[in-house]
């Protein structure tokens, strides 16, 4: 089970030339099979064409869309620029946190205002606990798209003590509504550092436990090593970011790279796939690099609430947000990897023009590349580890 | 680079493809011929100085002067320098060439532009349209987008 599964560059099929035992001639063409849209292992409402010789992938085309609900669209018609973070939050309903992050940053960009200190740490804070939930939602259903159902119960377990955190913040479990321009909406209540510390003490012996029942697992391992390869150079070509790119050993992190809010004075690094089962690239890499961007989570969540400076929560903004006509591309770093927002402002109330650059639109876009000439029942864990949320895809 | 080098490096190499230029703004841009822009593409990608790797984004934009537009958000992973280029097209003659040949990421924005600006992408391997069904009738992002009352027979509710 080790060696590469890829097709030998002089594989071809031979219809007609296989015979049964009593002398029928057996169809050997290809195929079309659909996966999905209404299909567990999509982790949404994707469909994914594939056509098949046998059991080994020749192409898969996967058509998008059916979870397209105007964004861009929307974002135009609002009455002003606040109205359009709860509709980030519904592009990645896995890491809401980190999707008005980019959108705030964009627009604090365009107006040129700097916001308090407090306001930046505790964003932090919130963003790297979301990145934890939203990796764990993908570590969690990765294990089942693998075939382990009992690593799922353990992430959910965990990810509900991050909600109630963010509950206990800001009211929402799921969709939050919680970064502002120029601030936040509500400052953290007085018991959150305590608790907060308390989950960092409680989870860091959890990611080892989680590790030895999944990431180490013999049939885990044989399941994903040396599947769905993404070579760096196509990572690079089709703009891949994130764990995606990580896996692929590149060493890049917008957090540290193209950096925002206060990471850079936070002690941490990127966590990069090595080939460490197999090869550089395989799904097995995509996954160690989630579990270690945990540690790496906690370690930045840690250092952040020792440092959290006290003070106000939001900036004094005017009270009707215009920017100058001008445009800006902002972009921050993702569970799923870089998320750009292209605004365009008339020097109007209301946005011109925004684009969401999803991560997960982008990620996906490379399936087809990695999955040709794999075998089929892959298909599902190179999907599984390309973690896409459809909402961010289809926006 | 600077976006001043880069824009003098390509006035030098290809003339008149760089249309216009706005170097004094917070992210510079170089407005580019359409029908260049593949060229353009492939020396930013390729030429040792440039490197432009990697596209983080690539945007359509309708200006509501009868011009629609593509934005390109180019970055390169080895010099970590950026430039936005835009290539400007009339509604009535809405191309633009290809450029998912030069980067893959391409492909699907270019779909995308496709089917809610419906800018025609010259040379483009697979224009289908990618988010809204096949058979949807206008392109949705357009700023004179109407929304149709019926699609297939159906009363559209919004």
């Amino acid at each position: 089970m080790s060696e590469t599964k890829t097709l030998p560059t002089e594989y071809v099929s031979h219809p007609g030339e296989i015979k049964s035992s009593l002398g029928h001639t057996v169809r050997t063409d290809e195929m079309i099979i659909n996966m999905g849209p209404q299909h567990p292992s999509t982790h949404g409402v994707l469909r994914l064409e594939i056509v098949v010789d046998g059991e080994i992938i020749v192409d898969v085309i996967p058509h998008i869309g059916y979870l397209h609900r105007c964004f861009e669209k929307h974002a135009e018609h609002m009455t002003n620029y606040q109205q359009v973070i709860p509709y980030c939050d519904r592009l990645d309903y896995c890491a809401a946190i980190n999707e008005e992050h980019s959108y705030v940053l964009a627009v604090e960009r365009m107006l040129k205002i700097e916001v308090p200190e407090r306001v930046e740490y505790i964003r932090v804070i919130m963003a790297e606990l979301q990145r934890i939930a939203s990796h764990l939602i993908a570590v969690g259903t990765f294990g089942i798209d693998a075939g382990a159902f009992t690593p799922f119960l353990y992430a959910f377990h965990d990810r509900e003590l991050i909600l109630s955190l963010f509950e206990m913040t800001c009211g929402a479990r799921l969709l939050y509504n919680y970064f502002w321009i120029g601030g936040l909406s509500h400052d953290l209540p007085p018991q959150f550092v305590d608790k907060a510390k308390e989950f960092c003490t409680y989870f860091k012996p959890r990611i080892k436990e989680f590790n030895d029942l999944l990431t180490y697992n013999e049939i885990f391992v044989k399941r994903t090593a040396n599947v769905g390869v993404l070579p760096q150079d196509v990572a690079i070509n089709f703009a891949c970011s994130g764990p995606m790119l990580r896996g692929s050993g590149v060493n890049w992190d917008l957090r540290r790279d193209d950096p925002y809010s206060v990471y850079h004075k936070i002690e941490w690094e990127p966590k990069i796939g090595k080939g460490e089962m197999g090869t550089v690239g395989d799904v097995w890499d995509r996954h160690i690099v989630r579990m270690r961007e945990m540690e790496e989570s906690v370690k930045i969540i840690e250092q952040a609430l020792a440092a959290l400076p006290a003070g106000n929560v939001q900036a004094a903004i005017p009270k009707r947000i215009r920017p100058d006509a001008g445009e800006i591309y902002a972009r921050t770093e993702t569970p799923r990897g870089e998320l750009g927002f292209y605004i365009i402002s008339d020097g109007s109330g209301t946005p011109y023009r925004v684009k969401g650059r999803a991560p997960a639109f982008v990620n996906l876009s490379v399936l087809p590349e990695i999955s040709r000439g794999g075998m089929i029942a892959d298909l599902v864990l190179i999907a599984g580890s390309v973690d896409i949320v459809l909402g961010q895809v289809d926006r | 680079m600077t976006a001043q080098e880069i824009h003098d490096s390509l006035k030098a190499k290809f003339g008149d493809a760089v249309l216009d230029a706005k170097l004094d703004v917070m992210q510079p841009w170089l407005s580019i011929a359409p029908d260049r822009m593949k060229d353009i593409a492939f020396f930013l990608r390729d030429d040792p100085s440039m490197q432009f790797d990697y596209m983080m984004c690539l945007s359509g934009v309708d200006y509501n002067d009868g011009r629609l537009g593509i934005v390109y958000h180019l970055f390169s992973m080895v010099h970590r320098h950026k430039i936005v280029l835009k290539a400007f097209c009339t509604k009535e003659n809405p191309h633009v060439r290809s450029v998912s040949s030069v980067w893959g990421t391409a492909n699907w924005h270019e779909r995308e532009v496709f089917d809610m600006y419906g800018i025609t992408i010259d040379e483009h391997p697979d224009l289908r349209r990618l988010l809204m069904p096949d058979d949807w009738e206008g392109h949705p992002l357009r700023k004179d987008y109407k929304v149709p009352e019926f699609y297939n027979g159906m009363k559209v509710p919004y």
